[in-house]
């Protein structure tokens, strides 16, 4: 993850965990000793926002970037011009928290300008077991609606097939299969096998892409 | 069929299309939103209608004309929203209309916030409608229950001609979860030979109405209306129960928050505390028969909610005086934490008087 270009950007499909894959990403970052700055710009869920992990976030050394309207809890937030710095500022490691769907990735056109080829990676988070990316038609139909509205390229698939805390081996692999059959066809690696720790241990060994172990930071200890 | 991962909101809006849910017609509000933006997206496929309305009065009073007509119909909002909508919810208890209401409860009073609450209680159980009438009152705990709940609350509405609401805090439609959905027992529906279909020449007109000229056909139809809350007291009320039998306590909680209390029951228990607990499933129809199963031993009730206890009185007149109750809740969106909630049981544990 340390070779990926300087400017992340985590889109996909609503509901596809970005977020959960954008913060565990980010942790990893800065625990590699980087600079990390994470811009949470989904305009589109109105709860389950990186901006609400602040606190946990700031002490793990990294600087977020949310609404600039000071309240988590806002039906509307506004995108802070704040996240401009960390874009132009060349020290910092960025990783964008896209809201879900072309709706959320609409706000990507803003930063058209940073997005240059080699200087930025966007990635595309797939989870198979959401009802509207299940098969390949539908899951490249979003990823080239995404890229339409947001002017910039998927350099890169993220597996990040889950039934939250029941995930199991069969999840990710049914994952894996969908995401190799999209790779294929548009020529887009998988980079991350984005899996809970229990289950990345039990994954084989040969599969495409770097096996990213997460924590869920975004789940409550009691919720599924 | 396999599991999926859906949104709360989503399954709402799948699940009801499954039970043949036709026509939707509601008002957008935060936390509910992704509920008429399923709706919109997905009744067109099954050959029926979405339409937002310019109100949430409007969008009521379309649900009556559409339940009217015999079709299977559904409206959703948030909290200030249901609030608006009430004068049609009583309108149609009066008239005896099957449909489907989804709160996706928001902090109040008034526009209040976005964020999960249950200060809702005394809204959807009493009633913020005029007139003698009640709703079957649905309060789904997970996704699973929430989508079984969604399909069967239309079979219940049309069973016994009545508005069933179905209410979840803000969780229950925000949050993701895995979902399957199956056919729910099957009930005996009567034909709905009173719809305003067209009478064809063949019958008298048929009359949708909740206006009465004379008091005492007035009273009839209120009677009639009791006789059918009373049958519906004795066959549509669910519950959950954990370990009423030794418990030292026995706490109350419904929807999300019950599942925050079973995390502290499962602390308690470390400790070797026996906690109970009663989660209602149907707020109305309110489980009564459940606290009769509270052993002579326990010490007190605990209600948790997230609202400033506005099931208090419900759980009081269903413990008649054999134990003391307690609360404990936060409000405004606050969901409370399981320590907090063990810290509270301790003290009733330990016999706070």
């Amino acid at each position: 993850m340390l070779n990926d270009n300087r400017i992340r950007i985590i889109t996909g499909h609503y509901g596809s965990g970005k977020t959960e894959f954008a913060v565990n990403y980010a942790a990893k970052l800065a625990k590699s000793g980087k600079k990390v700055a994470l811009a949470d710009l989904d305009v589109v869920n109105p709860y389950f926002r990186s901006r609400e992990k602040e606190n946990l976030l700031s002490e793990m050394g990294i600087k977020v970037i949310g609404s600039s309207i000071k309240a988590h809890a806002a039906d509307v937030p506004a995108v802070s011009a704040e996240i401009f710095a960390p874009l132009q500022d060349e020290s910092y490691d960025v990783v964008l928290d896209v809201g879900g769907d072309p709706v959320g990735a609409r706000v990507l056109g803003r930063y058209y300008n940073y997005f240059k080829e080699g200087k930025y990676d966007m990635f595309f988070v797939i989870n198979a077991n959401r009802p509207e990316t299940q098969e390949v038609e539908n899951t490249i139909k979003y990823l080239k609606e995404i890229e339409r509205v947001s002017r910039a390229k998927v350099t890169g698939l993220i597996n990040n097939t889950h039934l939250l805390k029941s995930t199991t081996v069969e999840d990710v692999l049914k994952g894996q299969k969908l995401a190799e059959e999209v790779s294929k066809k548009l020529n887009i690696p998988i980079k991350y096998i984005s899996v809970l720790e229990h289950v990345a241990r039990e994954l084989p060994s040969n599969l495409e892409g770097e096996i990213f172990p997460i924590t869920l930071y975004m789940r409550e200890e009691w919720m599924l | 069929m396999a599991k999926i991962l859906m949104k709360g909101n989503e399954a709402i809006g799948a699940a009801a299309i499954k039970a043949g849910c036709k026509y939707f017609f509601g008002y957008p509000i935060t936390p509910q939103n992704e509920l008429p933006e399923y709706m919109s997206r997905e009744l067109p496929k099954v050959g029926g209608v979405f339409l937002q309305a310019e109100s949430e009065v409007a969008a009521i009073n379309m649900v009556y004309g559409a339940a009217g007509a015999g079709a299977r119909v559904m409206t959703s909002s948030s909290s200030p929203g249901i609030a608006l909508k009430q004068e049609g919810i009583s309108y149609i208890a009066g008239a005896e209309l099957p449909c489907v209401i989804v709160n996706i409860v928001r902090g109040g009073p008034g526009l209040g916030g976005i964020q999960p609450a249950q200060s809702d209680y005394y809204q959807s159980t009493r009633g913020g409608g005029n007139g003698d009438y009640r709703t079957v009152v649905y309060a789904p705990a997970t996704l699973q229950e929430t989508v079984d709940l969604v399909m069967e609350a239309f079979d219940v509405a049309d069973q016994y001609r009545i508005p069933v609401m179905v209410v979840g805090d803000g969780m229950i439609g925000q949050m993701m979860e895995p979902v399957e959905f199956k056919e729910p027992k099957k009930r005996n529906l009567p034909p709905k030979d009173w719809a305003t279909t067209g009478t064809k020449g063949q019958r008298k007109p048929n009359i949708i109405n909740s206006l009465f000229i004379d008091p005492k056909e007035l009273e009839d139809h209120v009677l009639r209306l009791e006789e059918k809350y009373k049958v519906i007291k004795q066959n549509e009320v669910r519950y959950e129960t954990y370990n009423l039998e030794d418990a030292d306590v026995v706490v109350v909680a419904y929807g999300t928050t019950s599942r925050v209390v079973k995390n502290a029951i499962a602390k308690c228990e470390a400790e070797g505390l026996r906690v109970g607990l009663i989660r209602p499933i149907t707020l109305w129809p309110f489980p009564d028969e459940a606290f009769e199963k509270i052993s002579d031993k326990t010490k007190g009730i605990l209600t948790v909610e997230m609202s400033t206890g506005q099931m208090i009185d419900d759980v009081k007149i269903a413990i008649n005086g054999r134990k003391p109750v307690y609360f404990y809740g936060r409000t405004g969106g606050m969901v409370p934490e399981p320590d907090a909630i063990v810290a509270e049981i301790k003290k009733i544990a330990g016999g706070e008087k």
